[in-house]
């Protein structure tokens, strides 16, 4: 750059730095460019948006453990992405797939692993270890740092309207039928029920599990929802089929 | 008049309160019944307030020595703003020394309120929105009047600002204990307190630009465009990564408008530049003020100013994919991520060297002035973490680092370093001025705040150096017979002893903190400590004379 090009910069800038608003407007426009060549896209490109076998909007108790496990804060210290490295994948299970976390909202990839990854623990550990280990986790892993959580075995599962956490994930894409919404808070109950008729929620939610999940049938409670949303965490994909591998292979637009 | 103007504050104060109550009626869950409650308490304590006359400003001005009479410059936010910085940060610091100690004792867990979980996202937030947000408040308000030769515009706005702000900071630190979260880092407060937020931003903007259009000056300094980009920019992030819709106008949960990977992004894009944004680019701006003044050097580069200004607020937008490498985001993003970060790298230098470089013919001044001497640490951590950034976004260093302490150790020696130290400084600049001292009540203690601070730093950033390289080696760690090496417990276990050295960190840097509070307590008083100055020429009696003639001569 010539001295010539730098004093007519220089000038031009001036003008910038004597109006305020001609100031705002550029800088404004300055830094929306970023956001939308990298956000937008992911909006319609094939990979961020496909839809994989097997994934289906949460059940409402899995969602009532999911917004416990937002309440806790959990995701602080534990992800839900598995990266594709070979350590990560022998000690997690196949990496994580876009579509996988496609009814979060919002998402919980996290950003640090106080605690391991959890995107696929579903079905790794028994409910008796889940309850005994969010009672007191140093009693089944004495190197643990994670905080005590039997408060939720002793709260009664207390959701306002559980049809209406339904209806607002309808509303931002999650496509709940309105029989799922209608049954809610029916569904809510029956699947924490050892008598509930599994065979009719596996209609509305495939692969959902009926049982009583912390050891006390006698009572809904929020340790129910939490270990129920932990048991199902990875296991809606089957992610190790041939046809899913296949898929994966043809997989464009990364 | 007076009485009937009385009146209507009442009535207003009494509808306010009263709609409060019946919200916390009606409320679905106990968060959002407490909000609620709480909005009404300060609704009802401001109707006793109007009614009884009570002038609380009269006795808090009293017992914080505010100068009466008028300024030049309309400095009462600004003196607010610098009590509330000084607040904030004690809390902030106190949270963060507390649950770094959880992570070594997890003993120190009590459930449900005091859990690591709730906590974490307590002291995030109380060391960047109200502890940083007030001193960038504050310094603001000071600087653009200053630097506009001109008063502060909507003054009872600006009081709106600076009140309104602790509103949200009070509702977003209550809510945390009490499990009112949406779960995206550094932007969990809930719907309502989004909406507050957004409101008193607005206002923030109105004034801030309001004030800068009364200028008396041609030109708008330089930190004035560091400010405007960073509340323009945090308004745009801040109402975009915050779409929801709640479950029930009377319920604290709501659901996020985008899922999955659009969410990871727009939540890092957000995340990054509440960095880029927030404690940068208006951290910068209390440099580009501040360091002249104290320094009494004009700003070293006009033209490097220009060009890291506007290169550092296009690049920044850029590089939030860097938290997401090799996640389900699509590869050229995460790519994107990476060259934008390593780009930064020069804009960010441009920021040190032009903050650094105006000590040209004064750099003697490190010696003998330890606010100056902060000023140049603040820089000198902005360099090493804006170096250490773009290095940590590069994917193969990424694959290691991330996820683990390493990540941790970088934020705070920017949050300790860089915007802490550049903070205290300004503070010790500002605080003799606006309660018109002759100086801080003791130069030595800033000195020991000075030297607490860095031994702080250094501990926590090289125990979580260790710590996270430790970690991320452990975990990829293959035997010879081909098995991973290490259980996930165990990685937890090789950390204990890097927690208790960052925990120790955190106490030293905490313990810099309170004797800074005693300094500032002592200012305001009006004390000034007895002391050596700074710096003495030693002068020795004995040694001012000839030599005597020697005893025995030389061979």
């Amino acid at each position: 750059m010539t001295d010539q090009v730098v004093k007519e910069t220089v000038k031009g800038h001036k003008r910038l730095e004597r109006n305020v608003t001609l100031m705002a407007v550029a800088t404004f426009l300055t830094v929306t460019i970023g956001g939308i060549v990298e956000i937008a896209p992911l909006f319609w490109i094939d990979n961020t948006i496909e839809k994989v076998d097997g994934m289906r909007p949460y059940t409402p108790l899995e969602l009532a453990g999911r917004d416990i496990y937002i309440r806790e804060g959990c995701y602080t210290c534990h992800s839900q992405m598995i990266r594709p490295f070979k350590d990560e994948v022998e000690r997690y299970g196949h990496y994580s797939l876009a579509a996988e976390s496609m009814y979060d909202h919002p998402f919980q990839w996290g950003s640090k692993r106080t605690g391991p990854d959890l995107a696929r623990v579903g079905g790794r550990y028994s409910d008796e270890w889940h309850v005994q280990h969010l009672k007191n986790p140093q009693d089944v892993v004495p190197e643990s740092v994670m905080p005590q959580y039997g408060f939720l075995a002793e709260a009664d599962l207390s959701i306002a309207d559980p049809a209406a956490n339904l209806a607002a994930l309808r509303r931002v894409g999650v496509p709940y039928s309105d029989e799922q919404i209608e049954k809610a808070e029916a569904d809510l109950k029956l699947q924490a029920d050892p008598a509930g008729n599994a065979a009719d929620l596996a209609a509305r939610y495939p692969k959902s599990q009926v049982r009583d999940y912390d050891g006390n049938p006698a009572r809904l409670t929020e340790m129910d929802a939490l270990v129920a949303y932990l048991q199902m965490l990875g296991t809606l994909v089957d992610v190790d089929s041939a046809a899913a591998q296949e898929e994966l292979a043809t997989e464009k637009g990364r | 008049m007076q009485a009937e103007s009385a009146l209507g504050r009442v009535a207003l104060w009494f509808v306010i309160a009263l709609l409060a109550l019946a919200a916390m009626l009606s409320a679905k869950d106990g968060g959002f019944a407490a909000h609620a409650l709480i909005v009404a308490v300060t609704a009802f304590a401001l109707v006793l307030v109007s009614a009884a006359r009570f002038d609380p400003t009269t006795s808090l001005n009293s017992f914080f020595r505010i100068p009466p009479g008028e300024s030049q410059y309309d400095d009462d936010p600004v003196r607010w703003g610098v009590l509330a910085t000084m607040f904030w940060g004690l809390a902030g610091f106190v949270a963060g020394l507390y649950i770094a100690l959880q992570l070594a004792f997890p003993q120190l867990n009590f459930e449900p309120y005091l859990n690591f979980g709730r906590l974490r996202p307590l002291h995030t937030s109380a060391v960047i929105f109200a502890f940083g947000g007030n001193a960038l408040l504050a310094t603001s308000f000071y600087v653009v009047q200053r630097t506009c030769r001109a008063k502060l515009a909507f003054p009872s706005l600006a009081r709106f600002v600076f009140w309104g702000y602790q509103m949200f900071i009070v509702l977003a630190a209550t809510g945390y204990l009490l499990g009112v979260t949406q779960s995206k880092e550094y932007a969990e407060p809930e719907w309502y307190v989004d909406l507050w937020l957004t409101i008193v931003w607005v206002a923030y903007l109105i004034v801030f630009v309001a004030t800068i259009v009364k200028r008396k000056e041609p030109h708008i300094y330089v930190a004035n465009w560091f400010f405007l980009a960073f509340i323009i920019t945090v308004a745009m992030l801040h109402v975009v990564n915050n779409l929801a819709i709640p479950v029930s106008p009377t319920g604290s949960r709501s659901y996020q408008v985008f899922a999955g990977v659009q969410d990871a992004l727009t939540q890092w894009w957000y995340g990054h530049n509440a960095v880029g944004f927030f404690l940068t680019a208006g951290f910068l701006a209390m440099m580009y003020y501040f360091v002249p003044k104290q320094a009494e050097r004009p700003v070293y580069s006009y033209r490097l100013s220009i060009i890291h200004f506007w290169s550092l607020i296009f690049l920044y937008i850029w590089a939030g994919p860097h938290h997401l490498h090799y996640t389900a985001l699509p590869d050229w993003a995460q790519t994107l991520g990476m060259v934008f970060s390593v780009m930064l790298w020069m804009p960010s230098w441009g920021g040190m060297i032009n903050g650094l470089m105006t000590l040209n013919g004064a750099w003697d001044k490190i010696r003998t002035d330890p606010i100056i001497r902060m000023m140049v640490m603040a820089l000198a951590f902005y360099g090493m973490s804006t170096f250490e950034g773009p290095m940590m976004s590069i994917k193969a260093v990424n694959s290691l680092s991330h996820y683990t302490d390493w990540t941790i150790g970088h934020v705070h020696s920017g949050a300790l370093g860089w915007n802490g130290m550049i903070t205290f400084a300004c503070v010790y600049y500002l605080v003799p001025r606006l309660w018109k001292r002759k100086r801080m009540y003791s130069l030595r203690m800033i000195n020991w705040h000075f030297w607490l601070a860095t031994l702080g730093i250094v501990f926590y950033a090289a125990s979580m150096w260790v710590a996270g390289v430790t970690q991320g080696l452990m975990w990829r760690e293959y035997g010879a017979d081909g098995y991973l090496v290490n259980s996930f417990a165990d990685t937890v276990a090789a950390l204990h002893p890097m927690y208790l050295l960052r925990a120790f960190g955190g106490l030293l840097y905490l313990s810099g903190y309170v004797i800074m509070i005693w300094n500032v307590w002592q200012t305001l008083a009006g004390r000034v400590r007895e002391e050596a100055p700074m710096t003495e020429t030693p002068h020795d009696e004995n040694a001012d004379r000839p030599l005597p003639p020697a005893a025995v001569p030389a061979e």
